[in-house]
């Protein structure tokens, strides 16, 4: 459908990346070393099988002496345990390097994932990062186990193979390897013909899964316009393409393992025309004979070996290149490090100084992209203790203001301080750790109610979270549901409604006994019980500290000292509910509007919702497909 | 099977090779068995080639089928499906559970033929030459499938677990991006980092659990194939030495004992691909099993079956007729409509006004049986649309929904998505209407611009917009707009429904808005609160009745003023 070509593909092997990646086993120096040595001898026991042999018929069979026969056999059962422990010691180390490599790595991006700005993750879909964490980091796994050693491996065998055949005759050698050319030619022409229709066969792939993950996202659209029958052919002939790409690579595989084969058994013959010969004329033993054939058999494997490390290399290089892209992104410069002693050990906050919650908002102009500025020359303040009202319409950018004051975005211009301090110069963990944050969408992560509250500061007791939980009313629903604060969570809080939500996000707020509340009031609608509860919850979630609230409730509005109007980006009109009615300006129209209507308006902000038109959650969860 | 065959001469050939080298033999006649070993391997080659050549592709071809197979399987799968289902979990299941199933089909049978036929013919052959060390040397045998069932075994549960603990770590990766505002705000970072770095420690000693025994099975296969290769050294050097058997007897077994050594090896992975494979079938039936809740009627009801009926009924609409009907969503509790009745005559306009939730887009979903609506509740042009064939129900209508799902197409074929072929005037037409023949002038292509996911990203309103003249373009008789000029500022809205009101003369339309200004004109107005309809009447007769609809359009005149100070 699109005649855009995925050019993503890059090289089979990036020096760069490569000595990169390679950085990440020098921790395990050691071991990758241990490992190593371990291959190489691996190969060295592996080629002892031939010589047995060659000894048993030579001195044993030929000459009918038991004795050495018994010798021989002994040895051979010997070089057979040693294989069995080295095969086990090898891939034990292996693994369990990979298996680290890939911990660190893992750990790596999340870390560095947890010290993004807030901007990154909205250009950034969750599918996509997350397919780096797992998936990407997955392939480089077969890289680091199957990879990287075993070509060692590979090589040491080819190695061993020649020398032991120098040593046994070489000018035999010289006779099995006068095919090399041919292996030679072989290996090349089809790692040229595969690597042209591996490119072919990935960007098939990516169409293919990117025209199914569309019409799945866009299936009712699809349902709706009598499209099935086009798009299955449409799809049918992408399949076919995949199909086809595919059966490319088959013939040459089909062709490139017989003809490797054959190459062998050309030598082979070569081995038993001169060497029987020689037999014959010059006395080289029989047993030399059979171990130069055996040896032989044994050298083309490692060949097609190499070839298929060739994929796991090319998967590897792509992966890796996605990996360091993501790592390679600029971190937010105030983020906290995260050094975990510190942060755990971290205790209480210091209060020395004291936190005191004065906010300034100094003519700060924020776009969240270009020149669509949703802030512009917005100043305000908000004195210790006092409490703030943002009011304004839908996208007037009350909640950009939560956000900037949090860090999460930086203004284009101008200055936020915090307590005389520019927001730059904070420690943004530490001014988090003051300011409470109720967001509207409430976020529950899966694990149980007391999880939720706590968020993991384990200074929180179980009393601590039930006592907010009791004041903002939400230890009434707790307490119903299945092991009350045990109980479970799902993802997203899915099984609760939007109600408890708030509750549970407002208790969670209260336990952590902030000395700033921002709050970005919910405006999803509610039963008039739930409505009530949640009034009396926020007056007590205000109570005895400074707030900046965005409000969408009556009584929280009369409640705060003073009230900010925000107009398409714009401080409009500051003063108390009174006289701000009194001016009779944009408030009282907005008042009016949002506070008196016997049904709370729909229009505004109800495009949000889902219809039941509206296609299914697109997001695109499963991460092992790269939609290039 | 003939390609093993051909191969397992081959030390035959060697066997006589041999026995003639150690009785004495010309120069010629060994050229004849060099040049005999090297036809045995040009045939084998070419029957290797053919059986690859033609399992894999055989297996190419399996996967094209299940593919297209799912795929149509998908596209008659209802909206409810897909709002219960992640797109994630079916897209893994096209993918890699396909590719498993592949992998068994392929691969798997090619290995396991190559498996049995050279264990089958290779050990016909060493009992040819003897017995008795075949049998000594088959020892390890039993062995051999001891160990691949009691380790087969262990290897699928550990990997699961690990499986299992990988769904974990995703999901709270997936957790902590969504979430990464709260994260922040509670300065959790370093917190979660511990949290992960345990779940991942986790993951690390269940993969330990995993390589140890991994660590001794493919050892130990290679140890038992060794042993079999040291019995038959010892014994069979000892069968040379006492004279049961020749030398070259004694090569050409080793031979065909190291070719068992491989399928016993390729034996464990085989038998992995099988058990992955048929976990994945399972996946794949899963949604192959799935019955759609909503189908098309055997012999279901299309408008040229009826005599005297003027075949698609253009130029006038068609009649939509709601009977007391009350609907349920699957799994709810509440009902999201009640007991509401409703007509709408052909070439009628009926606005749905109400608050968000009220039920207005669940009318606009039923008609085109994206829901199933009760028996007899929902009638277009007084047939049950039940009983409507689905086709040619969905035919007859021409739906924008309140958001738009463009396609990575032009904007061209994206406006001409729901007809056979778009003729380029009449998309440019059907733009004009809509208002986005403006827009698109400004984009670099012009209709043919790329959108969606490696095009230009349009605006919401330019969005709508598409959605309007996509559906303009059906010239169906009946037009659904479910809200859908909520992202388009007044003006242009004036515009687009100036437009469109010529086309709404021909048809029949069933109207969803948020905004008094979108249907005052419409030929009937019903507010919906709950799902029941509490006021209906034109613009004029509710305004005077001074409900709900004149409280709506009183506040929505204050917002028109507020926007413009």
């Amino acid at each position: 459908m699109s005649p855009h070509e995925e050019d993503v593909l890059g090289r089979a092997y990036d020096h760069r990346l490569m000595r990169r990646l390679m950085g990440y086993l020098r921790p395990y120096r050691g071991r990758v070393l241990a490992a190593v040595a371990v291959v190489v001898l691996d190969a060295v026991v592996q080629l002892a099988g031939p010589w047995l042999t060659m000894q048993a018929i030579d001195n044993g069979i030929r000459h009918r002496d038991l004795g050495h026969l018994d010798r021989v056999a002994i040895l051979y059962l010997a070089v057979l345990l040693i294989g069995f422990g080295l095969g086990y010691l090898q891939t034990q180390i292996m693994q369990s390097v990979g298996q680290r490599v890939m911990m660190d790595l893992r750990m790596a991006l999340f870390r560095h994932l947890q010290r993004l700005p807030v901007s990154f993750f909205d250009r950034n879909p969750v599918g996509r990062l997350l397919t780096r964490v797992t998936n990407d980091v997955d392939v480089l796994n077969e890289l680091f186990t199957a990879g990287v050693v075993a070509i060692f491996g590979d090589l040491f065998t080819l190695l061993g193979i020649l020398i032991a055949m120098s040593q046994i005759n070489a000018e035999l050698m010289g006779v099995a390897f006068s095919v090399l050319p041919l292996i030679l030619i072989v290996t090349l022409t089809f790692r040229v013909k595969v690597r042209r229709s591996f490119r072919d066969i990935r960007t098939r792939l990516a169409r293919l899964n990117a025209f199914l993950n569309e019409n799945l996202t866009g299936m009712s659209t699809v349902q709706v316009l009598d499209r099935e029958p086009r798009n299955f052919e449409a799809f049918r002939g992408i399949n076919a393409g995949h199909r086809d790409a595919h059966l490319q690579t088959v013939f040459y595989h089909a062709m490139f393992f017989p003809m490797l084969e054959l190459i062998g058994a050309i030598a082979v013959s070569l081995i038993v025309w001169y060497g029987g010969r020689q037999v014959m004329w010059t006395g080289i033993t029989l047993g030399t004979l059979v171990a130069f054939i055996q040896y032989t058999q044994r050298f083309f494997r490692p060949i097609s070996d190499l070839s298929e490390k060739y994929n796991i290399l090319q998967q590897a290089m792509a992966s890796a290149e996605r990996i360091f892209d993501l790592l390679d992104t600029p971190a937010d410069s105030t983020a906290p490090a995260l050094e975990p002693e510190v942060a755990m050990a971290g205790g209480p906050p210091s209060l020395d100084g004291g936190f005191r919650g004065h906010v300034e908002f100094d003519r700060v102009w924020f776009a969240y992209s270009g020149e669509e500025w949703v802030l512009r020359d917005v100043s305000f303040s908000l004195a210790p203790g006092e409490r703030v009202a943002l009011v304004g319409a839908t996208g007037s950018g009350k909640t950009t203001i939560a956000s900037l004051l949090m860090g999460f975005y930086r203004p284009q211009s101008g200055t936020i301080r915090v307590d005389g301090r520019p927001l730059e110069d904070w420690d943004l963990h530490a001014l988090r750790r003051h300011v409470g944050l109720v967001l509207q969408d409430v976020f529950l992560f899966s694990g149980t109610i007391a999880g939720n509250l706590r968020l993991g500061d384990d200074r929180l007791s179980d009393e601590t979270l039930e006592r907010a939980a009791r004041e903002v009313h939400a230890h009434e629903f707790v307490s119903r549901l299945e092991g009350g604060y045990r109980a479970v969570v799902r993802e997203r809080g899915a099984t609760l409604s939007a109600g408890q939500r708030q509750l549970l996000a407002f208790a969670r707020a209260l336990a952590c006994d902030p000395r700033l509340l921002v709050l970005d009031e919910a405006t999803s609608s509610v039963d008039t019980h739930t409505e009530t509860l949640l009034q009396e919850a926020v007056e007590r979630l205000m109570q005895d500290r400074a707030c900046l609230v965005i409000a969408h409730r009556l009584s929280t509005i009369q409640d705060v000292d003073r009230i900010v109007v925000l107009h398409h980006g714009r401080v409009r009109e500051t003063g108390t509910h009174a006289e701000l009615l009194a001016l009779g300006g944009i408030y009282d129209r907005l008042y009016r509007l949002q506070f008196m209507s016997p049904t709370r308006p729909s229009s505004g902000h109800g495009s949000g919702s889902n219809g039941a038109l509206s296609p299914p959650d697109s997001q695109i969860v499963d991460t092992r497909i790269e939609l290039a | 099977m003939l390609t093993n065959a051909v191969a397992l001469t081959q030390p035959h050939v060697l066997k006589l090779a041999v026995d003639d080298l150690y009785r004495g033999v010309t120069s010629g006649k060994l050229a004849r068995y060099a040049i005999i070993l090297l036809l045995i391997a040009l045939v084998g080659g070419a029957f290797k080639f053919l059986m690859r050549h033609f399992i894999i592709g055989i297996s190419r071809h399996l996967e094209y089928d299940l593919r297209n197979d799912l795929f149509a399987h998908l596209q008659k799968l209802p909206l409810e499906y897909y709002q219960r289902t992640r797109t994630g979990e079916i897209m893994s299941r096209a993918t890699n559970d396909l590719s498993a199933v592949r992998m068994m089909l392929g691969p798997g049978i090619m290995y396991m033929v190559n498996t049995v036929t050279v264990a089958v013919v290779s050990v016909a052959c060493m009992l040819a030459i003897s017995p008795r060390l075949t049998f000594y040397t088959l020892l390890p045998l039993p062995l051999v499938s001891l160990t691949v069932w009691f380790f087969g075994d262990r290897i699928h549960r550990r990997f699961e677990q690990i499986q299992a603990q990988f769904a974990d770590i995703s999901a709270r990766v997936q957790e902590n991006l969504s979430g990464v505002r709260v994260i922040r705000a509670f300065t959790r970072e370093a917190r979660e980092v511990e949290v992960f770095r345990g779940m991942n420690h986790e993951y690390l000693l269940r993969n330990r659990q995993l390589i140890h025994v991994w660590g001794v099975f493919y050892p130990l296969l290679g140890f038992l194939s060794g042993v079999a290769a040291l019995l038959a050294l010892y014994l069979g050097g000892r069968e040379v030495v006492l004279g049961h058997i020749s030398l070259g007897s004694f090569v050409a077994f080793t031979v065909y004992l190291a070719m068992l050594n491989w399928p016993v090896v390729a034996l464990g992975w085989v038998i992995n691909l099988f058990q992955r494979g048929m976990a994945s079938f399972r996946r794949l039936a899963e949604i192959l099993d799935v019955v759609p809740s909503i189908q098309s009627p055997a012999r279901g009801y299309r408008p040229g079956d009826r005599n005297g009926a003027d075949g698609d009924g253009r130029g006038r609409g068609a009649q939509i007729e709601i009977r007391r009907l009350t609907f349920r969503y699957p799994g709810a509790e509440a009902p999201a409509l009640r007991d509401l009745s409703l007509v709408v005559p052909a070439g009628h306009t009926v606005a749905l006004v109400g608050r968000t939730g009220a039920g207005k887009s669940t009318v606009l979903a039923l008609l085109p049986r994206l829901f199933d609506p009760p028996p007899g509740t929902v009638l277009v042009d007084g047939v049950d649309v039940r009983d409507w064939d689905l086709h040619a129900l969905r035919a007859r209508l021409a739906i924008v929904p309140q958001d738009t799902f463009l396609f990575s197409a032009t904007v061209a074929e994206n406006i001409g998505y729901g007809v056979a072929e778009g003729p380029r005037d009449q998309i440019e037409r059907a733009a004009r209407i809509a208002r986005l023949d403006g827009d698109v002038q400004r984009f670099p292509a012009g209709y043919d611009t790329l959108v969606g996911e490696r095009g230009i990203t349009l605006s919401g309103g330019q969005r709508q917009r598409t959605a309007i003249a996509r559906a303009l373009m059906r010239d169906a008789p009946v037009m659904l707009l479910d809200d859908c000029l909520s992202s388009v500022d007044a003006d242009t809205e004036e515009a687009i429904l100036a437009g469109l009101r010529g086309e709404m003369r021909r048809r029949t339309t069933l109207m969803v808005s948020h905004r008094v200004s979108a249907v005052r004109d419409a030929d009937l107005i019903v507010v919906l609160e709950d799902g029941a309809a509490v006021e209906r009447g034109t613009h004029d007769a509710l305004l005077a009745l001074g409900g709900r609809y004149a409280e709506l359009h009183r506040l929505q005149q204050i917002e028109a003023e507020l926007e413009a100070s």
